[in-house]
């Protein structure tokens, strides 16, 4: 089936299996390896992205379902060669170790924080609870996300 | 430790920010299943639903007929090349693919190889296998009893399903110890099997060149080097030489000692690659990963220790039952069967002591590895940590008080414990000081007594570790005979940059960082012009790997060794340059100057371009140099924890309120990554705690072999870490450092555990074992009369 999707801006197109998973269609045919997989069963939210601006862990959504429509993945984030606020928290407060639970982390907290710019920390632990991480032990994943929201309220990008 | 570097040169003591991070933020890391060859080929596994079964056949005739199915790889075809067995770290032998039983639940039966992801697990469905049932044994204890089903029925004289016996340290002063004692306290621990989930699982792209004979294999591995010469070895016969081998284990996610060991799917995708001459990748699913990767822990103890009623603490007794699933494939230096176990007095000064273990073949995945501790320490510190708390609640004591008095005190050091370690320094009453004085233990202590009579439940728990760290002194310790060395080689090229290259592998302790600091405090050359690189066989020298907390003991030792050798050359090209005596220069941090001159200097960056272009007559030209370093003992980190936690009478859940965590890892390279460090250590010891573990049924069948039953915590149950530290800097050590990666592991759950049988030892308990789930301590409760 033809699938024709919007990444990052960007046009793509493809001929897939119906049931071709849309973390494949993005990591092994548009060739977009920052979205990671971490389980098979929706739990790790290594594999999360934006679909129609909405967070989805793209393991368990076929790529044909994103027919028509817009993705986002971390390879979106930067902008004009600026790194979004977040990926400089995640740098600042180190919320990351060995950054494969990074990608999703980031769009989960990307999508959670255009709804949500002031949250307390409990919000944000929350918010992320959907996306396991073995290294960080959280607390300066936390930091990284307050950090952005900080600075997206202060008119940073 | 005072900062000797500005923060444009970043080295030891300042917290630079990671030079690995501008990859991983924009999603531009290259993890093993990001690589994607021309023509590759993919392979997907049949795996067995029996625990223990009879292989009556393998029928492949409809797989092959699958779209996109090229082949099933069966136990029969690996026997042609004689690769259906391979041999573990520990002599023992594992299969590659089975020809007659399989051993566990999950066990690979063969394999399929396609086109694509989809068409090879499409071949898996419709591989046809039979099994005839055999009995499976679970319970290690069980398979220790006469007329026990014998597992190992490949193995011609063995008539039961004992591994090996083993023990240490003095059994005769031990049991008088023992039959002298005042008080003595005894107890049965169960570590339970856990698995380190680190959320990239394993996998590899085997790439054959038939043209030139050489095979590259990009893979999940802590130690590419050594698994470079495991292949060479194993596969020698069938035409694998080591220079024709590459290694690459690129950026890794997340390793903890599961990704030290070969797993049959490396080897039969790379068999499959020799066979086809094409790529072929293979990478396992979460499934996969939990059911078959190699385990730890699992360990069935019995300890007991003995003290004067005045709480000084006289001799330690243990013996241990230890099951290694059904092959002896445990990861540990090759002389220590049981790991570094015997560790086990921690912290405490004894005069007697004596360890046992027995390792024991059952129906389940082989391996043993260490979940982020070095081989077994985590169970020795919960052990003795465990028996310590119950002897100061025997005696009546204060817990922490208890360890104050029975420390090993800071003018015992270098200390040699009862169980022949050499303690290299520490100060552990200071470390636990400081823990009291952070959480307020004082005050604690009395809000508990105030609380338990109004009927509720908090405990207060510490936990103070030795850990032993730095694998290893070459007079102790080896792999398959490869002596644990590492390395470090360094290149300053003609503008004053460098390029360093290691034998160990980072998967996310930030190599890239905190080796380049270590090279910029040396030399003075910025962090920022130091390109670190590590993890390709063809490229690096030889290293046995990031595993145990080894990198900063062993490597981060030979960066320091390495730097040095140049600045011993780069002392010879400053004479030159300045025409002075090399005695009469002094060296600060990026330059050589002129002793009473100080205007009179060459930078480093300077002498890096006159090495090149102006180096005396009669010098090789170049600044280069190399290190193996071979430390002289392992260093010994150490801390204190304390945790308080409330339980829920109604419910059983166990709240952590607080956690202060204490560490002393000696000298710091980099404050942000060390704690970084910690808080993931804590974590992955405070998930075993309370959640983590896999069990078994009778029949062998997994309970938690995804992660919808195999629960890893998230950021709403992870407590909020508070740490601190001391600074001991280790004797022995280049940089006075010690190893920070695996102490929080280490420490944790006995701090945990503690904190809930204080809760509850009013009540009558006296143990729990971990994970001390809701249903645990809510049936606890029934037990002990609490209701709500
Ligand atoms: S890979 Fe999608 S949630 Fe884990
Ligand atoms: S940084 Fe390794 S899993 Fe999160």
């Amino acid at each position: 089936m033809l699938v024709k999707v919007q990444i990052n801006g960007e046009k793509h197109e493809a001929d897939v299996e119906p049931r071709l998973l849309l973390v494949h269609l993005i990591r092994d045919v548009f060739r977009l390896t920052g979205t990671h997989i971490g389980c098979d069963t929706t739990h790790c939210g290594a594999c999360t992205v934006l679909l129609d601006g909405r967070p989805v862990k793209s393991c368990t959504v076929f790529g044909i379902q994103a027919h028509n429509r817009e993705i986002m993945t971390v390879e979106g984030l930067e902008q004009d060669g600026k790194l979004h606020p977040l990926q400089e928290g995640f740098m600042e407060e180190h919320g990351l170790q060995c950054g494969y639970c990074t990608p999703g982390m980031l769009m989960t907290s990307y999508a959670f924080l255009r709804k949500h710019p002031r949250s307390t920390e409990d919000e944000i632990r929350q918010a992320i609870s959907g996306n396991l991480c073995r290294c960080t032990g959280y607390v300066n994943i936390v930091k990284a996300i307050q950090y952005a929201a900080a600075k997206l309220q202060n008119g940073g990008a | 430790m005072a900062l000797r570097t500005s923060p444009a040169i970043g080295g030891m003591g300042h917290s630079v920010k990671r030079k690995e991070d501008p990859r991983f933020i924009r999603g531009k890391g290259t993890y093993v299943d990001d690589v994607q060859l021309p023509g590759m080929l993919y392979l997907d596994i049949v795996r067995t639903p029996f625990a223990h079964a009879k292989i009556t056949k393998i029928d492949s005739s409809k797989a092959l007929g699958v779209p996109g199915v090229l082949t099933v790889i069966t136990g029969q075809d690996l026997a042609k090349y004689n690769l259906h067995w391979m041999p573990t770290l520990m002599s023992d032998t594992q299969m590659v693919l089975p020809v007659e039983k399989v051993m566990y639940q999950a066990q690979e039966v063969a394999a399929v190889l396609a086109t694509s992801r989809y068409a090879a697990a499409d071949g898996v469905d419709a591989v046809h296998v039979e099994y005839e049932p055999l009995p499976v044994v679970i319970d290690p204890r069980k398979a220790l009893e006469p007329g026990a089903p014998v597992l190992r029925t490949d193995k011609k004289d063995k008539k039961d399903n004992h591994i090996w016996h083993w023990e240490w340290g003095d059994r005769a002063a031990t049991d008088r110890a023992f039959r002298e004692a005042e008080v003595t306290v005894k107890q049965d621990i169960y570590i339970p099997r856990i698995h380190v989930a680190s959320i990239e699982t394993c996998g590899c792209v085997a790439q054959f060149d038939k043209v030139n004979g050489k095979l590259t294999v990009w893979m999940t591995t802590q130690a590419p080097h050594a698994i470079r010469t495991v292949f060479a070895l194993v596969a020698g016969h069938v035409g694998l030489a080591e220079h024709k081998i590459r290694i690459i284990s690129p950026d890794i996610g997340g390793g903890f000692g599961g990704k030290v060991p070969v797993y049959p799917g490396y080897v039969i995708a790379v068999a499959a690659s020799v066979l086809t001459g094409k790529p072929v990748k293979w990478i396992e699913d979460r499934m996969e990963n939990l059911q078959a990767d190699s385990f730890a822990r699992d360990y069935h103890i019995t300890a007991e220790l003995a003290a004067r009623k005045d709480g000084k603490l006289t001799a330690l007794r243990i013996k241990t039952i230890a099951d290694h699933g059904y092959t002896d494939a445990a990861a540990n230096p090759s002389k220590f069967p049981a790991g570094l176990f015997h560790i086990c007095t921690g912290s405490y000064d004894l005069q007697a002591a004596h360890v046992e273990v027995d390792g024991v073949y059952t129906n389940k995945p082989p391996g043993g590895i260490a979940y982020r501790c070095s081989f077994r320490v985590t169970e020795a510190v919960h052990t003795i940590e465990r028996v310590a708390d119950l002897m100061a609640h025997q005696l009546g004591m204060d817990a922490a008080e208890f360890r104050l008095k029975n420390f090993i005190k800071p003018d015992q050091f270098p200390y040699k414990s009862a169980l022949g370690w050499e303690y290299d320094s520490g100060d552990y009453a200071a470390a636990l000081r400081k823990a009291m004085d952070k959480i307020g233990y004082a005050e604690l202590r009395r809000e508990q007594a105030e609380r338990r009579r109004r009927g509720e439940l908090m405990g207060i728990g510490i936990s103070s570790f030795t850990e032993i760290v730095g694998a290893g002194p070459s007079k102790h310790f080896d792999i398959l005979g490869l002596k644990m060395f590492d390395s470090c080689e360094i290149r300053i090229h003609p503008t004053g940059k460098a390029i360093a290259r290691f034998g160990t592998k980072s998967q996310g302790q930030g190599h890239e960082t905190t080796y380049a600091q270590i090279l910029a405090e040396e030399l003075g050359i910025p962090v920022a012009d130091i390109q670190v690189e590590e993890g390709d066989t063809d490229t690096a020298p030889y290293g046995l790997g990031t595993y145990a907390s080894r990198s900063t003991p062993v490597a981060g030792a030979a960066a320091a060794l390495a730097a040095r050798k140049i600045r011993d050359k780069a002392r010879k090209l400053a004479a030159h340059l300045l025409e002075a005596a090399e005695e009469d220069l002094v060296w600060e941090p990026g330059k050589f100057s002129v002793k009473g001159a100080p205007n009179q200097f060459k930078t480093i960056q300077e002498i890096a371009f006159a090495a090149y272009t102006n180096h005396p007559q009669g010098m090789e030209a170049g600044l280069e140099a190399v290190s193996y370093y071979d430390p002289p003992n392992l260093t010994y980190p150490f801390g204190s924890y304390i945790c308080v936690v409330d339980i829920d009478k109604g419910t059983g859940e166990v709240k952590i309120r607080r956690f202060v965590a204490v560490d002393d890892c000696g000298n710091i390279i980099n404050p942000m990554i060390v704690e970084g460090q910690i808080h993931g250590g804590l974590t992955m010891g405070f998930a075993p705690a309370l959640m983590e573990e896999i069990s078994y049924d009778e029949l062998g069948n997994i309970q938690g072999g995804s992660f919808i039953d195999y629960l890893l915590p998230t950021a709403v149950e992870t407590p909020k870490w508070e740490t601190d530290k001391t600074c001991t800097p280790s004797p022995h050590h280049p940089l006075g450092a010690k190893g920070v990666g695996e102490s929080a592991t280490v420490g944790a759950p006995a701090a945990i555990a503690n904190a809930v049988v204080d809760a509850l030892w009013h009540l009558g308990v006296r143990h729990v074992d971990i994970p001390i789930t809701p249903a645990k301590v809510w049936k606890l409760l029934r037990e002990h009369g609490v209701a709500e």
